[in-house]
């Protein structure tokens, strides 16, 4: 009886081995980063995180092909390593010998990304398994770009301060065409009151040249003297 | 250009203006409008790379013997010429002489070529600035490729600030020849910039002289807020200790003096006859001997310390460069050999590494082309100039800070108005000649000219905004200006020390300023500032002799580097032939028109004699 325990313990352990080692069929590689993801709050790798992680695996598996069987003792680690990584291998609930195609493995951890994730408090790049890639989560995007709404309050500033100064200059214009009109009139009298009285002022000023306002005489001659 | 015949000489001293010409409000506004313009991105992204480039501390001696020797004299006589003629360039040299109206034509054509790709960096400016408002901000991480499995494939093999550079700002074309779509992002930017030009210049003096103390001012508080950050940050100091050890070797090297006579020359902005138009709306007792010095001692300040902000965020990017190449060897090393997390450091990684080599010599030599050898010194040593260093560098050590979205905003608000500074000195060096022709100003009110103006600019600048728009904007930016503006100086120089004559020049200063220039003055407006454009000219004429072909680099989105040596394709050449005859000629044209002008009228007048 005794030797046949021992037989059949050395079978197990043979296929065991067989079947977890790595670069072996339907291995995947576990890399975790713990110091990195957590700091000071890191927490040590024992024999109770694996068996938390053989749970975790075999949840997935549950939860993946819901009528599966899949037992903790049916996800083998081997190879720990000080970085902490390790392979895993999942066999074959019927059948103890095979074990579980690498593709349903990958697509059960790939549903169960996040549960798993948290189950570690660690996240798709401290908790890695090296040939499945992970989903990224896309960035949230607004309807409207951001660009375009500054682009458009900065547009319509500037189309404000245009049209402002346009109309200010226009009417400053219009107003400045009036009231040179409105002294030539003055003017215009002034000088018929001259023809008739004979007068000399009014000549001087030099109406008719048109560009050169009288008012501005002064500064012709600060001109003059360069 | 039409040459005014006139007959009584004595007439030429006395300016024909009946209109008062506007004027600046003080003097400050004046001042504040040459530094707004003088002040440009070339102070903030030449001078840094310049100074790396050169010999760092050592640097500063050519260029300020440059300064003393090129840069104030020529300063001073443009500001000088422009004040005493009270007219934009092309009416200043005619009173000169009427055979120099083809060098101010020649101002002007040079001050539209540039005014026609210099708003485009604006645009780009605007573009960053519109995207700074987002977080996290777009060049700080690479967008997910198709099936979200990672990063997008060219932005995972360069880096995310460059991808957003290259691929979603410019787009860029693998080459020049082709074209591509026009950016319809990249074309309501520059139109906004341009509206905003057209705001700034609206009123002529009255508008721009209110803008410039926006323009001239903020971008300085803007340089003390980052000097302050930039100190703050760790591995600043790396940098400033790589930019002031002073490499004294260098000052054999005859392009260092080159380089700093020419940094000079075009930091200041001579020829482009924005001086003169400034100058133009002065009061004509301004001292502008006094404003020429402070001006361009500002100017020369200014690029300093703006180099100092440069190098601290040069040393901040470096370091964090340095520190994320060590990390990334670490995490190779400690993965490849599953060692345990935390035990290979930056201070044991030497010994290790030497220790695993020993131990699993084969597994060592297969990780051995991954492992980048990270050094300081090589990221110090990467010298970027130009937009490059703008809008990548800069973006690079911004999107590590803390807050990176406010120190965006404010670097390229600064940007902002470094550009809008400038611009507004090129389009006042064309509107100015405009406006002051008694033909134009009779049809065409201010407004209607300049907006004309900026709308011609904005639809030839679309070019700019094509998938191969950077390549043109390269070829603008190369020969658009440098040539011509050399030949243009040489000759102004020369037209004002022997042709109006220097000691009519002194009596006309004398009457402005109430003295006479000093030998400083004269022995340099009439000896060494020409002999130094001569060389400055004879350098550029053999380098590109010399060089032979013109080539250009062109981005390789494959392998995702510059890649150096395409030729200009023949229209390309034809193109660059064209900017560079197009103001040159202007100027012995200008003269021989003159001549048949007067001979034709020398010879109508002779058979009434």
């Amino acid at each position: 009886m005794l030797r046949f325990l021992l037989l059949a313990f050395s079978v197990v352990v043979f296929a065991h081995a067989e079947l977890c080692k790595p670069d072996a069929q339907n291995a995947f590689k576990v890399r975790l980063s713990i110091k990195t993801a957590l700091g000071d709050n890191a927490y040590a790798w024992d024999a109770n995180e694996e068996y938390l992680f053989k749970a975790m695996v075999a949840f997935a598996m549950r939860r993946y092909s819901s009528k599966s069987t899949t037992q903790i003792s049916n996800v083998l680690l081997c190879n720990v390593t000080d970085r902490v990584s390790f392979w895993f291998v999942v066999t074959d609930s019927a059948k103890n010998v095979t074990t579980v195609a690498g593709s349903e493995v990958e697509a059960a951890i790939r549903m169960n990304r996040n549960r798993i994730n948290s189950a570690f408090l660690l996240s798709d790049k401290t908790l890695q398994f090296l040939k499945i890639s992970s989903t990224i989560a896309p960035p949230v995007e607004p309807s409207t770009p951001v660009w375009l709404i500054v682009f458009g309050v900065v547009l319509c500033l500037t189309v404000a301060g245009i049209v402002f100064l346009i109309v200010t200059g226009i009417q400053r214009r219009k107003k400045q065409n009036k009231e040179s009109s409105e002294t030539e009139d003055l003017e215009e009298k002034c000088e018929v009151t001259v023809t008739i009285e004979n007068g000399i002022p009014c000549e001087t000023l030099d109406l008719k040249a048109g560009h050169i306002n009288g008012v501005y005489a002064a500064d012709d001659e600060r001109f003059a003297s360069l | 250009c039409e040459a005014q015949f006139l007959p009584n000489p004595e007439e030429r001293r006395i300016p024909n203006m009946e209109k008062s010409r506007p004027l600046w409000d003080n003097p400050l506004q004046f001042v504040f409008a040459c530094i707004s313009y003088a002040v440009g991105l070339g102070n903030v992204w030449r001078f840094p790379y310049l100074c790396q480039m050169y010999g760092g501390g050592g640097f500063l001696i050519p260029y300020f013997i440059m300064l003393v020797v090129e840069g104030m004299p020529l300063l001073y006589l443009e500001l000088a010429v422009g004040q005493r003629m009270r007219r934009g360039s092309i009416g200043a040299w005619k009173m000169i002489s009427p055979y120099l109206c083809g060098v101010g034509v020649a101002s002007v054509v040079v001050s539209f070529f540039l005014s026609m790709y210099y708003n485009v960096i604006n645009a780009w400016a605007f573009w960053y600035l519109f995207h700074s408002f987002q977080d996290p901000l777009p060049w700080a991480s690479c967008p997910l490729n198709g099936n979200r499995t990672g990063d997008e494939a060219e932005c995972a093999r360069t880096s995310p600030t460059q991808y957003f550079w290259y691929r979603r700002t410019l787009n860029i074309a693998p080459s020049l020849e082709a074209a591509g779509a026009l950016q319809w992002e990249q074309a309501l930017c520059l139109t906004l910039a341009w509206l905003l030009v057209y705001l700034c210049i609206l009123r002529g003096t009255e508008s721009t002289g209110k803008v410039v103390y926006v323009t001239a001012s903020l971008p300085y508080c803007v340089l003390i807020i980052y000097l302050i950050r930039g100190l703050t940050l760790h591995g600043a100091v790396n940098g400033l200790i790589y930019m002031f050890t002073p490499k004294l070797e260098q000052l054999a090297n005859p392009k260092a003096w080159i380089s700093a006579a020419t940094q000079i020359f075009f930091s200041l902005g001579l020829g482009f006859g924005s001086l003169i138009a400034f100058a133009s709306y002065n009061e004509p007792s301004n001292n502008c001997e006094r404003h020429a010095v402070v001006v361009s001692l500002i100017n020369s300040a200014t690029s300093i310390f703006a180099s100092i902000v440069t190098f601290s965020i040069y040393g901040f990017k470096a370091t964090f460069n340095y520190e994320s190449c060590m990390s990334k060897v670490i995490l190779l090393l400690t993965n490849a050999f599953d060692l345990e997390e935390g035990s290979l450091t930056a201070d044991n990684l030497g010994a290790v590494q030497g220790h695993l080599q020993a131990a699993h010599p084969q597994r060592y030599a297969e990780l051995q082309p991954q492992l980048k050898n990270c050094s300081l010194e090589a990221e110090l040593d990467t010298a970027v100039q130009g937009t490059g260093l703008a809008f990548i560098v800069y973006s690079e050590a911004i999107k590590n800070m803390e807050v990176p979205q406010l120190y965006s905003v404010l670097y390229f608000v600064m940007l902002l108005m470094l550009g809008i500074g400038s611009m507004l000195g090129n389009t006042a060096a064309i509107l100015t000649p405009l406006t002051d022709s008694k033909f134009i100003a009779s049809h065409l009110s201010k407004e209607v000219v300049s907006g004309l103006v900026c709308f011609i600019n904005c639809i030839i600048g679309l070019i700019f905004t094509m998938e191969a728009g950077n390549y043109w904007f390269d070829i603008f930016n190369d020969y658009a200006a440098t040539l011509s503006l050399l030949l243009i100086v040489l000759v102004e120089t020369i037209a004002v020390c022997y042709v109006y004559g220097i000691r009519r020049f002194e009596k006309d200063l004398h009457t402005m300023i109430g003295h006479k220039p000093s030998w400083y003055w004269k022995v340099m407006w009439a000896f060494a500032s020409p002999l130094l454009i001569i060389s400055l000219f004879i350098f550029y004429i053999t380098d590109y002799i010399l060089t032979g072909t013109l080539q250009y680099q062109a981005w390789d989105a494959a392998q995702v580097k510059q890649h150096r040596g395409f030729d200009y394709p023949g229209y390309a050449l034809a193109v660059i032939g064209l900017l560079v005859a197009a103001s040159t000629m202007c100027i012995p044209l200008g003269a021989l028109l003159t001549l048949a002008r007067r001979r034709l009228r020398r010879g109508r007048a002779r058979p009434v004699a």
